[in-house]
């Protein structure tokens, strides 16, 4: 699921040159933004509703052993098949099974960070199956050889003139238009034969229930509720962290998610489905139950939370960090604040040990958070954990250093005083301008302050007399 | 009432002038200020970078010197806040929260004729929680035209060490609240934290904007 092994660092850095990328970032988060904003506003126990939804996904945590097996048991005995994935091998290997005893050389799919997450269409494709992605911006990027960069919006990064010239060279030839409706008109003619001919239907998952074995998928397109019941064959990836315990709490989520994601008081589409039902829908359903790490994450106590998240993206369009960088500078399926602490989780911190660092800790993410996971602690708790694995010795020194400096007031008062007299050729009109690495990072964009003639300190003692 | 100041590592060394204004506004109002000279850290560059330990010595340390004092203010809502809601220092509070919250004081008698827009830190909101509590002792100031900073409670970019390990991210952040700074026309940008406006009048200086970073407390203490 890590697209790349580049630090955050250097792919912000390549990132950030992108200026259009800026600014099409900018106007869809401030749009989505500013919509979740009014439509939270509007419901008076908005607060107590998050409380509720990160109450039942702690529960579901701490005993996910036992609502795992109840979902399992409900779902057979609906007619479901149910199968288990110790990692993303297994499930995709799972899903071509499934595939090839059908004779399916295609499938189509329903927008799925899940799927995503393990690699199943590359998976497919060496076996010569194709995974066509139906949701509009999926296609877009699937035409294109392109990745997501936004849990909601994946096409984020492209504009309408990108996306006129992809399908022009592709599935219409001939089009002319940039407009969004005559754009979406051509994907929806090239998808519909495909939903029809399409022998297997691929999804993950927003909930499972485990009172009742139900699984529930949310969309805008209704290609998700195409995919989910005209193919004979269905199949579900479900992460093992989306189960919740009764119908009920759907209550809970089905007011959270699309509020915080799209800023809609309810999505377009939902689609709930138990088993398979006589003459109606597929004939066929199985889920597969991924682990791919999240037993790793649900041993940490602090780290834990991040597997509340219902993939919202309400953290990313109010990040400043990921405003500016886009999704593909976080290397993974899971971009954004929930990326930075989720992603480390499950590769391994030590194989992605500049993540849990590319957050300013604004704490923005957390205040918007649906089902409050409180991002800048569990950001602190890995960092804790990356500078164990992964720090250098020149930054283990110097911050021992500087602890070593600020846990004594005489050194410090020394080392304020060797500073000054230290920042004097730097100095140029009252500020510093440049310095020698690491502070060159600072001062390659920003002036510094220098340190006082006169800290508080001496100040203070002169003041005594 | 009996104070002590807290003035911060980075206030120490490079915003004396703010620790100065914290004292002046303080001893105004007729509160006696102490200032415990053992103190230099919160300990919150080593936790936000990931030296818990380092952090949590130096976090006890500042128990060992400030556990004493009713009341510990600090000219910075990010150290008290880290303080307070991390290291349980309960007695810790940012200038203003003490001013407004405790003291119950909005109009310290600051005279400031200046056109100011105000910064609203992400700590001073999200950790220590100030609320309107700045804005309400700006309010107050005559003479002082207090413009609004679009997008005031967006982030700098500062971060601490993040400012250096992600410098082009965060100058990137940072050169859009330089530009929102710019747009307001306004003589000064205050805010709570002298790490914030270490960032942002770092930001602005480079750019050569006519707007200058100001510590809040030093507004209140002139007259």
């Amino acid at each position: 699921m890590t697209r790349t092994l580049e630090s955050f660092p250097a792919a912000a850095r390549h990132e950030l040159k992108n200026t259009q990328l800026r600014t099409n970032l900018r106007l869809a988060t401030d749009t989505i933004r500013e919509k979740r904003a009014r439509v939270v506003s509007e419901v008076p126990d908005w607060e107590e509703l998050r409380d509720a939804g990160r109450a039942i996904k702690a529960d579901v945590l701490a005993h996910l052993d036992d609502y795992l097996l109840t979902f399992e048991r409900n779902v057979l005995e609906a007619g479901g098949q149910v199968h288990w994935a110790r990692d993303a091998a297994e499930a995709n290997t799972v899903v071509a099974e499934i595939a090839r005893a059908h004779g399916a050389s295609e499938l189509v799919k329903v927008k799925s960070l899940t799927t995503d997450e393990i690699g199943l269409n590359d998976a497919l494709a060496a076996l010569g199956i194709h995974a066509l992605e139906t949701d509009f911006a999926e296609l877009i990027l699937q035409l294109d050889g392109d990745w997501s960069s936004h849990i909601l919006v994946p096409a984020i990064h492209r504009n309408r003139n990108e996306i006129r010239d992809l399908f022009a060279r592709t599935i219409a030839p001939g089009i002319t238009s940039n407009e969004p409706r005559d754009l979406a008109e051509a994907a929806r003619r090239y998808l519909r034969e495909r939903f029809l001919e399409a022998e297997l239907g691929v999804s993950g998952a927003n909930f499972g229930v485990a009172e009742t074995g139900t699984v529930c998928v949310v969309e805008s397109e209704g290609n998700g509720r195409m995919c989910t019941t005209l193919p004979p064959v269905l199949v579900t990836v479900l992460g093992i962290e989306k189960i919740v315990p009764t119908f009920r709490d759907l209550e809970v989520f089905l007011q959270l998610l699309p509020r915080s994601s799209t800023g809609e008081r309810m999505n377009p589409y939902t689609s709930l489905w138990t088993g398979v039902t006589d003459e109606d829908g597929p004939r066929e359903f199985h889920v597969v139950l991924l682990d791919n790490g999240r037993t790793n994450v649900l041993r940490d106590e602090i780290g834990r939370q991040a597997l509340h998240c219902i993939r919202c993206s309400a953290c990313l369009n109010v990040c400043p960090v990921y405003a500016r960088t886009g999704g593909h500078a976080y290397g993974s399926v899971y971009p954004g604040p929930i990326g930075a602490i989720l992603t480390p989780q499950l590769v391994g911190v030590e194989n992605a040990a500049s993540l849990p660092f590319a957050s300013s800790l604004c704490g923005a993410c957390y205040e918007v958070c649906p089902v409050k996971i409180d991002i800048p602690t569990v950001l602190l708790h890995l960092r804790a954990e990356a500078v164990r694995s992964s720090a250098k010795r020149r930054e283990r020194v110097m911050m021992k250093a500087a602890a070593w400096l600020l846990g004594n007031a005489r050194l410090f008062a020394l080392g304020l005083r060797a500073a000054s007299v230290g920042q004097r050729p730097f100095l140029r009109r009252g500020v510093i301008k440049r310095l020698p690495p690491p502070l060159a990072g600072w001062t390659g964009t920003r002036d510094l302050k220098p340190v006082a003639r006169q800290t508080f300190r001496r100040w203070w003692k002169a003041r005594q007399g | 009432m009996r104070i002590a100041l807290f003035v911060t590592c980075v206030g120490d060394a490079m915003f004396p002038e703010a620790a100065r204004a914290t004292l002046t506004v303080l001893e105004r109002l007729g509160h006696e200020v102490a200032f415990p000279e053992q103190q230099v850290c919160c300990g919150q560059m080593h936790l936000n970078s990931g030296y818990a330990e380092d952090a949590r010595r130096l976090g006890r340390r500042f128990g060992e010197v400030f556990g004493d004092y009713e009341v510990v203010v600090a000219p910075s809502s990010s150290c008290a806040g880290a303080l307070r809601e991390h290291f349980g220092h309960t007695n810790v509070f940012e200038l203003s929260e003490l001013l407004v919250r405790k003291l119950g004081v909005e109009d310290v008698g600051a005279t400031f004729p200046h056109r100011v827009t105000y910064h609203a830190t992400c700590h001073s909101l999200r950790v220590a929680k100030v609320g309107d509590a700045p804005t309400r002792l700006l309010q107050n100031v005559r003479g002082l035209e207090l413009v609004e900073l679009p997008r005031a409670d967006e982030c700098c970019g500062f971060g601490g060490t993040f400012a250096i390990k992600n410098a082009e991210t965060s100058s990137a952040i940072l050169d859009d609240k330089c530009a929102a700074v710019e747009s307001t026309g306004a003589e000064f940008c205050t805010a709570l934290d002298g790490s914030c406006l270490l960032q942002i009048g770092g930001g602005l200086s480079r750019r050569g904007s006519a707007a200058r970073p100001i510590h809040l407390a030093e507004i209140l203490a002139s007259a």
